[in-house]
């Protein structure tokens, strides 16, 4: 059994924290392809990695149900985390997921599962979050749409290789579409349905 | 007294999720109106209830407010909005366009270019342009689904039949990233050309009508119009009386009862700081700044 004191801990300061790591996403999701950094620091559960345990201790509640890849839904102790914290419930179906934690790319199942959102309400679709090998190094990508000043590039290294290739479905979505929100141990980047990538290579 | 009776920023964490989750899928869809479960606000609807709480969930106690209303800081609404912030997160607040990292505005933009490191909050009483066009939100929630904005054309061109020019001069709509109509809410349409490829985000918050939506940064903002009617801006064709703009909103201020009137900017830091910096309008009565700028001087 575990107790209380066992679990990784949330944040020092529930309320200023959750505001930072929010303003950090929020300037992630308004400029796509600029990396934001999470300063507030929390406790980490399994696989996942501080910048993701932040966001989930900022944005899930008992509103939003999660969808966990089979790596994360294995793990006792993240499933506990979530479940102290944030008390946002796990369920199965990820088609009507409000967020789903993807702890290593290759795990992605395919996007179309997730909820897409209707054309009436394209806001009621699944933010996907994936924690990323690197969002400052990799090969090179080129990124349009709102929120970008003419082209912004991004050096990630991501899973699935083609992840951006699989975005590609937003663009005959939209307004239906799934919003990506990529996780680098702090750093942070979103892809909003919105934003065009192209490759460069390395 | 000293205690804080409230949590910071006023509303409770589980509001700023439920908030936050709603911005940022205002942000993914650009013009796409978010429901959102607003609260009960310590002020009537019609006060900005709806901005307050966008306001509230994006503040910090790093950020500098600074809150117009019809351009200026100095109106009720705008004091107390930035009071009640003072008061429930203790952020700095100003009056200077330029030192702001969030604004919450009333029905105008800045004259002032706002930057990248700013948040523009609108407060938002009609989110739905076509509302007075179609009442029925499962209609126009289709329309909307459909890009089907005929209607919105038809009014514009209505203006156009009766009196030769497009008589609508706020509120004007607007199509955000090509895709859905907008409301940019009750600016005049002076404004609406600052809405275009704004550097800053813009957040719109409608606390009655519980929708919150967005327009990000960098981001095609094109006011509706027609090829033989394209779409002007309005302004009174005067300077400003106190600063001598020429390019600047003007508000009409009645000065008796016989007619006579003058021409001032709306937006009362940009006229203050243009009259700091040594501009004169036909009408400027400031001799103390005057003498005061003069002992600066010498």
């Amino acid at each position: 059994m575990t107790t209380i004191a066992e679990l990784p801990p949330g944040f020092v300061d529930k309320v200023l924290s959750a505001q930072s790591t929010f303003r950090s996403v929020m300037d992630a999701m308004a400029r796509p392809g600029a990396v934001q950094r999470i300063v507030p620091m929390a406790g980490t559960a399994g696989p996942m990695m501080r910048g993701m345990a932040a966001i989930a201790l900022t944005l899930f509640d008992h509103d939003t149900p999660l969808w966990l890849d089979p790596r994360m839904a294995e793990s006792t102790d993240v499933l506990k985390w979530l479940k102290f914290h944030t008390g946002a419930p796990v369920i199965q179906d990820s088609s009507i997921a409000a967020f789903a934690l993807i702890s290593d790319g290759v795990l992605l199942p395919d996007l179309q599962r997730f909820a897409l959102g209707t054309n009436e309400y394209p806001d009621r679709s699944t933010t996907v979050i994936v924690q990323v090998e690197s969002l400052d190094s990799g090969p090179s990508f080129e990124l349009r749409g709102p929120g970008i000043d003419g082209v912004a590039t991004l050096q990630a290294s991501v899973k699935p290789f083609d992840l951006f290739e699989l975005l590609r479905i937003n663009e005959t979505l939209f307004p239906r579409g799934i919003d990506v929100v990529l996780v680098a141990d702090d750093a942070v980047v979103a892809i909003p349905r919105t934003t065009r990538v192209t490759s460069l290579g390395v | 007294m000293n205690a804080p009776a409230y949590n910071f920023a006023y509303l409770d964490e589980q509001t700023k999720r439920m908030i936050r989750r709603a911005i940022l899928k205002a942000i993914a869809i650009p013009g796409y109106q978010v429901p959102f479960a607003s609260r009960e606000m310590p002020m009537p609807y019609g006060w900005g209830t709806g901005g307050v709480q966008v306001t509230a969930a994006i503040l910090g106690p790093q950020d500098v407010l600074k809150v117009i209303d019809q351009g200026s800081d100095d109106t009720t609404n705008a004091i107390s909005i930035r009071k009640f912030f003072a008061k429930t997160a203790g952020v700095a607040t100003t009056t200077s366009t330029i030192d702001a990292t969030v604004i919450q505005t009333r029905h105008r933009i800045p004259e002032t270019g706002l930057h990248a490191n700013q948040v523009l909050v609108y407060q938002v009483p009609i989110p739905e342009p076509l509302r007075f066009l179609e009442p029925r939100e499962t209609e126009t929630r289709r329309m909307h689904a459909l890009a089907e904005y005929g209607l919105m054309h038809v009014k514009l061109y209505e203006d156009i039949a009766r009196f030769g020019h497009i008589a609508t001069a706020y509120a004007y709509p607007v199509k955000v990233n090509a895709r859905y109509v907008m409301d940019p809410s009750p600016t005049p349409k002076f404004d609406n050309p600052k809405m275009d490829n704004c550097p800053a985000l813009q957040l719109f918050g409608a606390g009655r009508e519980k929708r919150i939506y967005a327009i990000p940064p960098y981001t095609q903002v094109v006011s509706l119009d027609f090829e033989d009617h394209p779409f002007e801006p309005y302004r009174f064709n005067a300077p400003c009386a106190l600063c001598g703009a020429e390019n600047s909103y003007l508000d009409e201020i009645v000065t008796d009862d016989k007619g006579s009137r003058m021409f001032v900017c709306s937006d009362t830091d940009y006229c203050e700081g243009r009259q700091a910096a040594g501009h004169h309008g036909a009408m400027s009565a400031a001799p103390y700044k005057d003498k005061a700028q003069g002992e600066a001087n010498g």
